[in-house]
């Protein structure tokens, strides 16, 4: 196959995407290469937490647009507004939220402080030991399953080619463009964004660059359907617990406790080790729980960078390739960062700066 | 931390029971867990402990005897136990365990699967209609609770499997209305050859038509049931006589009932070899996707053995022998000495394969199967999901059981796929023309059955939770 395109974006998550249908808006014609299906990786089995107050402070602006992108895509994709609970169950808790959501209460995320009686009236099935909670009305979720099967249906109406089960086995520059092979073939493209997500360090490899990508292997488990136990989502003040009830009944707990495995081997390991005191802590909240039997435990690789702040730019040293990822928070801030990334591409001025990949990374 | 056994065996019937003797006589510690309360497995299930007294059956025989060998033996036992989760750290496997609502952990050197099959039913409109059961799932009904399923019971599937339970129903006092099977009497003579290595298999096989005809049970060859009938109970069925190419296309019978059986063959249980790292191969003539095993149950994995049906369907006396062997090496593999009649069991499970090969080819899949289900029917029925519903998502691009799964919930059910991944398999390689090899089965998630989430929280102490350093602000 000789197919040449103006960009092949390696990556059909969320950012990959999110960004082929803004360049696709401006007049390119990218195609979308992915190892698996669409929106299978990270942007399919995180827990579809959209809640500002776990987002960084300096984020808060794209988490912000983030939320009303998600709210924009509705029903589609299981958008839910509910309003977030953040519970603290000792005074160190305590402390460690007042001080970081005041914090990002200032950076504009609208959350409030409520009371012990306020939150047994709103969510009476939540622990009487919490002593401390916080709350965000724009916090909500989305149903992260349905990534693929969205993205899939943008990208089709819009006439942009993908592939799946397509992955990059090799990346070359050769004659001013980019030669992508794959087991259909050897694509070609004038530019390249890469958007594997936790294998952007492999793919960017390929072209000599080193980025400094690790992963987290967080552990995400499902219920069965239940009656309606709690109509908010659930975060915890250490971040060691996510949690929320879907419209089905099934409950989804999170909270990033650490499977095992790398993203060279395929997917990630549960453990049992882990697995277990995150969905203890999960009863230890809301108690009706334990009344729940786990239908399901997976994990999701997390790709991150030293300073734990987004990689979105062009891809240093290497002209025409550009790179997205690593955005902490980045299933809330995707379809956002992606239309950022996709303006920069096109050679716009982004709505808001992006975070050159070539900087220095300093442990934050 | 308990020292770890030498070797632990998920799964009690011919194959894994089998393992645990072979591997115990040679001298090796071995745990034997099954989620039944006795050995015995599908096939040699022990009766309910409330019936006092029953006629015995070769079944019931050979099941009496395994469980008098286990009991004599220094093998560890532990029923009524479910595995939910396998894990491996360096050499040891870690097995996790629920049994009466408490969790365990069982270390061993060894692992040995002997996980065996479920069985597959193509889907058929009313075919979750209560009153319906599978077929294998009638005979554990039977051996256990020696109950027939209705009044009236109409009998329908591949394979040997509608003989002996509709002799069974008739047997224990029920009615069989009819019996309704795919096969034609052509496709058993087919299969006559390989069935002359069991003479003593034939002659009961005979003895079961023989009875059924002397009762004048309609037998209808070369048919498949079309339509459950009734709403919230069976009322009855419609039978269809089906062409050469295993659709239904010719003449319509109705046939009064309250009860349906229906089974179409056995599929491996491979979700513990998953979990274990084992690769999945498509082998239709052992039941579908089977874990990679040798004749010896060993595999590509250090320490994990896999044998009986789990690796492939062979049938019972193929599963004992491969048990055994699987036993045998599994204990040579730790120190221990290899059994002198070894490589005489070797050539002896070929032997014993070609009969339960012969039995699982008269469940192969053929192309017009697909025409049973109607766009209206269920397909995932945890998720109440049609045909047409899992179509459309096909339609709209999803290539894989994983797409589809994700976006229709098809499998995110209690049952974790285990009743429709392999009906929306065969229907996207029939409607795709895709090879079915290149339709793996979805991705094998813990917990292996679904565990009380109290389970989790024994042992629990807030104080405990780990304190990690807070996200970056």
């Amino acid at each position: 196959m000789t197919d040449s395109y103006d960009i092949a974006v390696i990556g059909g998550g969320i950012m990959g995407c999110s960004t082929a249908l803004r360049l696709a808006e401006g007049g390119m014609w990218p195609i979308v290469l992915d190892q698996g299906d669409l929106g299978q990786g990270a942007s399919g089995v995180n827990a579809g937490t959209l809640s500002l107050q776990i987002k960084r402070v300096k984020l808060m602006p794209y988490a912000l647009r983030g939320h009303r992108a998600w709210e924009a895509m509705g029903d589609a994709i299981g958008f839910r507004k509910t309003g977030g609970y953040t519970l603290a169950f000792t005074d160190g808790e305590a402390e460690l939220l007042q001080e970081r959501q005041t914090l990002k209460s200032e950076a504009g995320a609208p959350i409030e402080f409520v009371t012990r009686k306020a939150l047994r009236e709103a969510a009476p099935n939540l622990s009487h030991k919490i002593i401390a909670a916080s709350y965000c009305a724009a916090d909500g979720y989305a149903n992260s399953s349905l990534t693929g099967q969205y993205y899939r249906g943008r990208l089709r109406d819009a006439g942009i080619a993908y592939r799946e089960r397509c992955g990059a086995m090799a990346v070359r520059r050769e004659a001013g463009r980019f030669a992508v092979e794959t087991p259909a073939g050897t694509m070609h493209a004038r530019r390249l964004l890469l958007a594997a997500g936790a294998w952007l360090k492999p793919v960017a490899a390929f072209l000599g660059v080193e980025l400094p990508v690790r992963v987290r292997i967080n552990t995400v488990s499902v219920t069965e359907r239940m009656p309606p136990l709690i109509h908010h989502i659930v975060g915890h003040a250490t971040g060691l617990l996510t949690m929320k009830q879907k419209p089905n009944g099934t409950v989804l707990i999170g909270g990033g406790w650490q499977g095992r495995g790398t993203p060279q081997e395929g997917r990630g390991e549960v453990t049992a080790e882990t697995v277990a005191p995150n969905l203890a802590l999960a009863q230890f909240a809301l108690t009706p729980l334990k009344e729940a039997r786990i239908l399901r435990s997976w994990t999701g690789f997390e790709a991150n960078v030293p300073d734990f702040y987004p990689l979105a730019g062009p891809l240093p040293g290497i002209e025409d390739a550009f790179v997205l990822g690593c955005v902490r928070g980045g299933y809330t801030i995707g379809p956002f960062i992606g239309s950022l990334m996709g303006d920069l591409i096109l050679g716009r001025e982004p709505e808001l700066p992006l975070f050159d990949p070539g900087r220095d990374f300093d442990e934050d | 931390m308990i020292d770890p056994c030498d070797i632990v065996i998920l799964g009690a019937g011919p194959a894994g029971a089998n393992a645990s003797l072979s591997a115990a006589r040679a001298g090796a510690r071995v745990t034997l867990l099954d989620e039944q309360t006795q050995p015995g497995g599908q096939i040699w299930r022990a009766k309910s402990a409330a019936i006092i007294k029953a006629q015995p059956t070769p079944e019931s025989d050979a099941g009496n005897t395994l469980r008098d060998c286990l009991a004599n033996s220094a093998v560890t036992f532990v029923g009524d136990v479910r595995v939910w989760q396998i894990e491996r750290t360096g050499d040891i496997w870690q097995v996790y365990t629920v049994a009466d609502g408490q969790p365990g952990k069982i270390e061993a050197k060894a692992l040995i699967l002997a996980t065996g099959a479920r069985e597959y039913v193509q889907p058929i409109p009313g075919w979750t209609t209560p009153g319906v059961i599978g077929l294998a799932g009638a005979t554990a009904l039977l051996k256990h609770d020696m109950t027939p399923p209705g009044v009236a019971t109409v009998v329908a599937g591949t394979g040997p499997l509608v003989f002996f339970t509709a002799s069974e129903i008739r047997r224990l006092g029920g009615h069989v209305a009819a019996i309704v099977t795919p096969n034609t009497r052509r496709d058993w003579l087919s299969v006559m050859p390989a069935m002359l290595s069991r003479p003593d298999l034939v002659r009961r096989g005979l003895a079961w038509i023989a009875n059924l005809t002397l009762a004048r049970v309609p037998v209808l060859w070369g048919h498949a049931i079309t339509r459950v009938e009734g709403a919230r109970a069976v009322n009855g069925v419609v039978a269809t006589k089906l062409d050469a190419s295993g659709a239904p296309k010719g003449k319509k019978r109705e046939i009064a009932a309250d009860s349906v059986c229906l089974g179409n063959g056995l599929i491996p249980a491979v979700e513990a070899a998953q979990l274990a790292g084992a690769d999945l191969r498509y082998h239709p003539e052992l039941g579908g996707w089977v874990p990679g095993a040798m004749t010896d149950g060993s595999t590509k994995i250090k320490g994990l053995y896999i044998c009986g049906d789990g690796a492939g369907i062979r049938g019972a006396a193929a599963a004992e022998i491969q048990g055994k062997l699987a036993g045998m090496v599994a204990a040579n593999q730790l120190g221990f000495d290899l059994a002198p009649d070894f490589e005489a069991l070797k050539s002896a499970h070929a032997r014993a394969a070609r009969f339960g090969l012969a039995m699982t080819a008269l469940s192969l899949q053929k192309p017009g199967d697909q025409a049973l289900t109607t766009p209206e029917t269920i397909l995932c029925r945890c998720e109440s999901l049609s045909l047409a519903r899992i179509t459309a998502e096909i339609a709209k691009g999803a290539e894989s059981i994983n797409a589809i799964k994700s976006g229709t919930r098809a499998g995110m059910g209690a049952c974790g796929g285990k009743f429709c991944h392999t009906a929306v398999a065969r229907m996207m390689a029939a409607s795709q023309g895709v090879d079915p090899a290149d339709i793996p089965p979805p991705t094998a998630r813990p917990p292996l059955r679904p565990v009380p989430a109290s389970v989790f929280a024994e042992g629990f102490d807030y104080d405990d939770l780990p304190i990690s350093k807070p996200a970056p602000l």
